[in-house]
């Protein structure tokens, strides 16, 4: 089975490891892995500020890209998200790329789905001592319906407790443009996550987007708090070993 | 009402910082949504009531013309009129003449966002006439001289302390010269007050949630009964409605109002649910001489034609407003016109302006909680988008951050260049950041620093090390 990894801009230029946890998961799941090099972004930073030309552009060097493998796996619920659900629409004026749109999105998971529901992958021998708590992205849970998923594969690592937070499916603020745009606005809105997740007593924030990840951190780190910040994917493959993502 | 909207960041900026609201914000968020998800979870066919609610209303839009006809002539075979508006100016004038050909003074009104859209308490002032808001939310903030900041808890932001002490202020000199403390006492003091304008009115007015073309009713809930009274007392009864609330039938009218009270406030019905047809008929006890529908249209039928069609599906319940963070974080006086949240984030643009509420679409994480949400399942954050396609179109957004855009596309849209521009940017990030993980200040991320660190990337990106990789293996073999 040959699956092609969407790395995303923010693991390719922020957070490399999530990217090689990825891959060794993937392994696991003998899947043979491809990184296909004509990739960079899924387009939603244009999608998003309302360049719908650029947007469609990208959106087709991805598919290029992307439409010959037998399953594109992406560590992100919202470039997932972006490739499934918004491609099609994207692309509906679009005739020689309309069906191959239709095509990739069908072939298209978030990591934590992928394992889940197309592998049916079990952990073994993986161990993390530590208290977590999950995230749960826009992305995931609204546009792809993922919830379950990444607390099934959390269950199979050893000495792992989950402690869910409250408000685990509100927004952290982070909306790409948006927390540069209004600030004030999102340092609002990570500031009640960052609260609650301080509430569930976790020593370790999770999640499955970078976006959310860096926004999240940055704020904790901000506000000098100990909790180390790692994607799922980096304690999914036994990885989570540095201090995370925006250090201590 | 005048649009502050365009001053969204300021007004964003006094909001956070206003304690009372922010106080009064946090009460009312976890009430609104643990309430309407009880609602939700009591009834095991709310998805399939949804799915009929849509069918519904998609259906009327499109034959609204013949339903808006049916509707009009049955109001006239009860013994009523209807007045047809396109914009906020005829439908004042309008209202402002028939309550003129009856010597009106005295106006009471029930709570119509539409009233609020049409600028309808100034015109009636304008004109010497006195509107007296009967909802108490209402009542409140036209003592407070303030626009509603929810489309259905107009004074949601206002605390009881605060409401106390605006009724000790406006009350004393009609002679309630004792401050009040308990809430029930509060109330109480409102409804002595009203109860004396409702029978002195000449004219009263209220909006409608719903308007049936098989029988020309207006439909109206109310949890204060306050729109009952403004109705039957006076002589005229006048309704404003926007177009987009008809339905054909009565059945199709009670799938909606089992959708509306649930979301709305978690009830299963509203206290009081009043369908009014015609005026007063000779065996009735009470009832208004004439009754009067006035529909408007400020821009609905250009929506019906365009993009933003969906929109037309709302029913007005504040649910995506209550679950929206953006709209728990700042309260709806912020948004800056009459219909604040997600759902006024589609709709000020199209009634004030798209420069004008241009930032309201752009204010969103595109979290979709409020398309969750929504009993109508209105594509909101889609709709936002739209609205930022057309900005971007337009030319509204600054040429400063449309040149970023098509300069970061540029280099997207070429790997090689993406992957060399990146590799020397990420490696001098990195260099910089040495052993510390974050940054406290970044000079061209400042809009994030001063909120947040800013995470150091790891090393090289994972692309160049993926490169090395392979070109190491295929030196190997």
């Amino acid at each position: 089975m040959k699956v092609a990894l969407f790395v995303t801009c923010l693991v390719d230029l922020f957070r490399p490891s999530v990217g090689h946890a990825t891959i060794k998961l993937l392994k696991q799941a003998n899947c043979d892995v491809v990184v296909p090099s004509g990739q960079t972004c899924c387009g939603q930073p244009a999608y998003n500020n309302g360049d719908r030309v650029n947007a469609q552009r990208i959106a087709r060097q991805v598919i290029d890209a992307f439409d010959i493998y037998d399953y594109v796996v992406a560590p992100s619920g919202s470039c997932t998200g972006m490739i499934k659900r918004h491609y099609p629409g994207l692309l509906t004026d679009d005739p020689q790329y309309t069906a191959r749109a239709a095509q990739l999105a069908e072939r298209c998971y978030e990591l934590t789905s992928f394992l889940v529901d197309i592998i049916g992958l079990t952990i073994e021998d993986v161990s993390f001592n530590k208290s977590v708590t999950y995230h749960d992205s826009c992305s995931c849970q609204r546009e792809l319906n993922i919830k379950t998923q990444p607390r099934q594969l959390l269950k199979s690592i050893g000495g792992l407790r989950l402690n869910e937070m409250q408000g685990t499916e509100e927004c952290c603020g982070f909306g790409g443009t948006f927390c540069v745009k209004y600030d004030e606005l999102s340092a609002t809105m990570v500031d009640n996550k960052v609260d609650n997740i301080q509430q569930s007593g976790a020593d370790i924030l999770l999640a499955a987007d970078m976006g959310c990840l860096m926004n999240i951190a940055g704020r904790l780190k901000r506000r000098d708090l100990p909790v180390k910040v790692y994607h799922i994917a980096e304690v999914l493959a036994g990885m989570a070993k540095d201090d995370g993502i925006g250090g201590v | 009402m005048e649009s502050t909207a365009h001053n969204f960041l300021r007004n964003t900026h006094k909001a956070l910082n206003d304690r009372g609201l922010q106080s009064a914000l946090k009460n009312a968020r976890r009430g609104f949504v643990d309430k309407r998800r009880n609602a939700v979870d009591a009834l095991p066919e709310f998805e399939a009531l949804r799915q009929t609610a849509i069918d519904i209303k998609s259906h009327s839009l499109l034959n609204l013309d013949q339903y808006l006809i049916q509707f009009e002539q049955q109001v006239q075979a009860s013994g009523g009129q209807v007045h047809w508006a396109e914009t906020p100016t005829q439908a004042t004038q309008i209202v402002t003449d028939l309550c003129r050909s009856v010597n009106a003074e005295k106006i009471t009104k029930g709570k119509t966002m539409v009233g609020e859209e049409i600028g309808l308490n100034d015109a009636l002032i304008e004109s010497g006439m006195q509107p007296v808001e009967t909802d108490l939310g209402e009542y409140i903030i036209q003592l407070a001289e303030e626009p509603p900041s929810h489309i259905i808890a107009p004074a949601v932001h206002k605390s009881r302390q605060q409401i106390a002490d605006l009724f000790h202020e406006h009350h004393a000199p009609l002679g309630f010269k004792q401050p009040l403390e308990d809430p029930q006492a509060i109330v109480n003091e409102a409804r002595t007050i009203l109860r004396n304008e409702y029978v002195t009115a000449d004219v009263g007015i209220t909006g409608a949630n719903l308007l049936i073309a098989e029988t020309g009713s207006t439909v109206l809930v109310t949890n204060e009964g306050n729109g009952d009274l403004t109705a039957s007392l006076p002589r005229m009864h006048i309704v404003v409605a926007s177009i987009e609330k008809v339905v054909p039938t009565m059945e199709d009218a009670a799938v909606i109002l089992r959708l509306l009270a649930r979301s709305a406030t978690g009830q299963e019905i509203t206290a009081y649910t009043t369908f009014f047809t015609g005026p007063r008929r000779e065996a009735d006890l009470d009832g208004p001489e004439q009754f009067h529908v006035v529909l408007v249209d400020n821009h609905r039928s250009e929506m019906l034609g365009n993009q933003y069609r969906d929109m037309l599906r709302c029913i007005h319940c504040g649910a995506c407003l209550n679950h929206c963070p953006i709209y728990s974080a700042i309260g709806g006086h912020a948004y800056g016109w009459v219909y604040p949240g997600p759902m006024g984030a589609v709709l000020t643009p199209l009634m004030a302006g798209l420069k004008e509420g241009s930032h309201l679409p752009q204010a969103s994480t595109f979290c979709g909680r409020c398309e969750e949400v929504c009993p109508l399942s209105i594509p909101l954050p889609g709709l936002l988008r739209e609205h930022r396609f057309q900005i971007h179109a337009q030319k509204i957004s600054t040429s400063q951050s449309r040149w970023a855009l098509a300069l970061w596309a540029f280099v997207a849209r070429h790997p090689n260049l993406y992957r060399w521009l990146t590799r020397i940017g990420i490696g001098l990030l990195s260099r910089i950041a040495g052993k510390h993980k974050k940054f406290r200040r970044l000079p061209f991320a400042s809009a994030w620093t001063n909120q947040r660190d800013f995470p150091a990337p790891q090393g090289p990106t994972f692309m160049s090390s993926i490169r090395s990789a392979n070109a190491k293996s295929d030196k190997d073999s």
